[in-house]
């Protein structure tokens, strides 16, 4: 896998652009220290409450905000923020779909009909517009935001599994299990889902920069973080003011807007070179 | 034909009735209080709250309140949103007809340009067109619709002030309130054509395009890949060897032969990408501030204006399980091999 991986310099960029990411994540503490006492360091310190943002300068190679929020700070803890978002949501909508779709795909009969049919029902709506109206039932907030976005995202990786197990369950060495004694939960753990999960796992992490970008969205509306929270859809949505700049220069404010909207793009890009490659690798047709 | 339409069609009310499960098991994590506005149709009647209460049986065991809230809204009552200052139904008719506009014009942009360049990037396959296509579809899928927005709106409008945000100039608006203007669709081109003003189409056009543009370049990718790898696969079949060998030439060849066969799996995806479209219109709506009703959704939203956030949900599910049958049956039609299963 690797091999094919290094062929294509698509991919290694989408790599080095998560390994990137990754160390920004990492090293947040020391790449933007928080000030001393700070109680959250997600909130991004104001020097003042100007309201106007100024441009990149030293001590703000990014410059600031509306508000004087500091751009480079959210810019490197957003980071933080991003992959928390993203690795929760994927591990706990892939956890459910695993849970789902192992029990309807092995079970099959009524449980399988009665979970498949609830599955269909989440499918019929679009999943944006779900995750709005849960958003909106529970209240405004980023923690609310990953609870509705994982409320709708299990149902694709359940269906997934669920087909997989199905062609898995047919195969000899289960049978054998069987036959040896080996008990269900046996069955399931050890050698249905070590076979059939690999899909699934691809097709969660490949999701990823669905799921930041799904998440920034709902920031920029104002239903996901808070004002003055590191997190990059909400730093866009501060620099939604200012885009037409001044009336003798149109883009004065360029950096309020530049810097959290490449940050993002940047992260997104490398999750979906790198789902490309995974695809490219998974699907034998595509081979040269 | 006739009995896979049935069968599908037949699945129609389940789905329905499903979705109707969903949302009214959402709406029971509110207090009733809370849930009363969406039963009234003047909010005047919220200040008698027990009333509404009482009268609406929101107090009462769930399968009352269940059948109470779906007789309500088969009889077209959605309750009253704070945030549009209307009634639900009013303002999905007030704000529809503007989202279904920019819809159809990006989708048609969306069909036509993914199509070409889905198939003269898989006619000159790794030349020059095929990497500026390819660019533009993993750029598409790796921007935000609201980055590429507002990055429109630095550009066109905050640079160049041609294309303003909004959905019409302060005078259109004030034309469209007079008794010289007849709105026969809703949408604003058509009705300035036919009303033969001039004015207002070109408004409108300068409104609608840079909406219209970012969601054509969000959603274009799945299309060109889709099309061209299909393309690609027409392409190198004996009948296009054999095309070729009775001399015919190379367009006809590409379009007329190979491209008929490559639309195949092309049209499905089309409906779904519609759907698509009525999915992430609502935040392009909200860059803009195009009045339409995935802006008021996320708006009320906000808001906690729940009847307006179920009215913008319940009319998306709608068109979304509707596009989706259509998909099916578009497939049935144009692959006989579905129908058999």
């Amino acid at each position: 896998m690797w091999r094919r991986l290094k062929t294509n310099p698509l991919s290694l960029l989408g790599l080095g652009l998560i390994l990137f990411f990754i160390v920004v994540a990492a090293l947040a503490p020391f790449l933007a220290p928080p000030e001393e006492g700070t109680r959250d360091k997600y909130l991004i310190p104001q020097e003042s409450f100007m309201i106007d943002p100024t441009p990149p300068q030293q001590g703000h190679i990014f410059g600031t905000s509306e508000q004087s929020y500091d751009l480079y700070y959210g810019i490197v803890w957003g980071t933080r923020s991003a992959f928390k978002v993203g690795l929760t949501v994927v591990v706990i909508s892939v956890f459910i779909g695993i849970l789902i779709g192992s029990l309807s795909g092995y079970y099959g009969g009524w449980i399988d009909e009665g979970l498949m049919r609830f599955t269909d029902i989440i499918l019929a709506f679009p999943s944006f517009v779900l995750a709005v109206v849960i958003v909106a039932v529970l209240g405004p907030g980023l923690d609310k935001v990953m609870t509705a976005l994982a409320a709708v995202s299990w149902p694709s990786y359940a269906r997934l599994l669920r087909g997989e197990i199905l062609t898995v369950k047919q195969q000899n060495y289960v049978e054998a299990a069987r036959a040896l004694g080996a008990g269900t939960g046996r069955i399931l753990t050890r050698h249905i889902l070590p076979n059939a999960i690999y899909p699934l796992v691809i097709v969660g992490s490949m999701s990823m920069g669905q799921v930041v970008i799904t998440a920034a969205a709902f920031s920029f509306v104002g239903l996901g973080a808070p004002v003055g929270y590191a997190d990059w859809g909400q730093l866009i949505s501060l620099s939604r003011n200012w885009i037409i700049g001044t009336s003798g220069n149109s883009f004065a404010y360029w950096h309020t807007f530049f810097f959290p909207a490449f940050a993002i793009l940047l992260f997104v890009l490398g999750w979906n070179l790198l789902g490309d490659a995974f695809r490219d690798i998974l699907d034998p047709r595509m081979k040269k | 034909m006739g009995a896979f339409l049935i069968r599908r069609l037949a699945f129609l009310p389940v789905v329905l009735l499903g979705l109707s499960f969903l949302i009214f098991a959402l709406i029971q994590m509110l207090t009733p209080e809370m849930r009363a506005a969406l039963y009234v149709r003047d909010p005047r009647q919220l200040s008698a709250i027990d009333e509404v209460i009482r009268t609406y049986h929101l107090a009462d065991p769930i399968y009352v309140q269940y059948a109470t809230w779906l007789k309500e809204i088969l009889g077209g009552n959605l309750g009253w949103s704070e945030t549009a200052k209307m009634t639900v139904a009013d303002a999905v008719k007030a704000f529809f007809p503007a989202t279904f506009e920019l819809t159809i014009l990006s989708f048609a942009m969306t069909l036509a340009i993914g199509l070409w360049l889905g198939t003269i990037s898989a006619v000159h396959k790794d030349r020059w067109i095929d990497h500026v296509s390819r660019f533009i579809s993993i750029t598409g899928t790796s921007f935000p619709t609201f980055v590429v927005g507002l990055a429109l709106l630095m550009v066109f409008y905050g640079k160049f002030g041609w294309f303003p945000p909004g959905r019409s100039s302060f005078e259109t608006q004030l034309l469209l309130g007079t008794a010289e203007f007849k709105s026969y669709t809703g949408f604003l081109i058509l009705d300035g054509l036919f009303n033969a003003n001039f004015k207002v189409v070109w408004d409108a056009f300068k409104h609608i395009i840079l909406p219209a543009a970012t969601l054509t370049y969000v959603e274009i990718a799945l299309l060109v890949r889709v099309t061209r790898s299909s393309m690609l696969e027409e392409l190198g079949k004996d009948y296009v060897r054999t095309a070729r060998a009775k001399g015919l030439d190379e367009n006809t060849v590409t379009i007329k032969h190979a491209r008929k066969n490559a639309l195949i799996p092309v049209i499905t995806l089309s409906s779904l990408l519609f759907v698509a479209l009525l999915g992430g219109v609502a935040i392009t709506e909200t860059v803009f501030d195009y009045p339409g009703i995935g802006r008021w959704g996320l708006i009320a939203a906000q808001q906690l204006d729940i009847p307006g956030v179920l009215g913008f949900a319940s009319l998306s599910a709608l068109l979304f399980v509707i596009g989706n049958t259509l998909a099916d049956v578009l497939y049935a039609i144009v692959d006989p091999r579905i129908r058999m299963q």
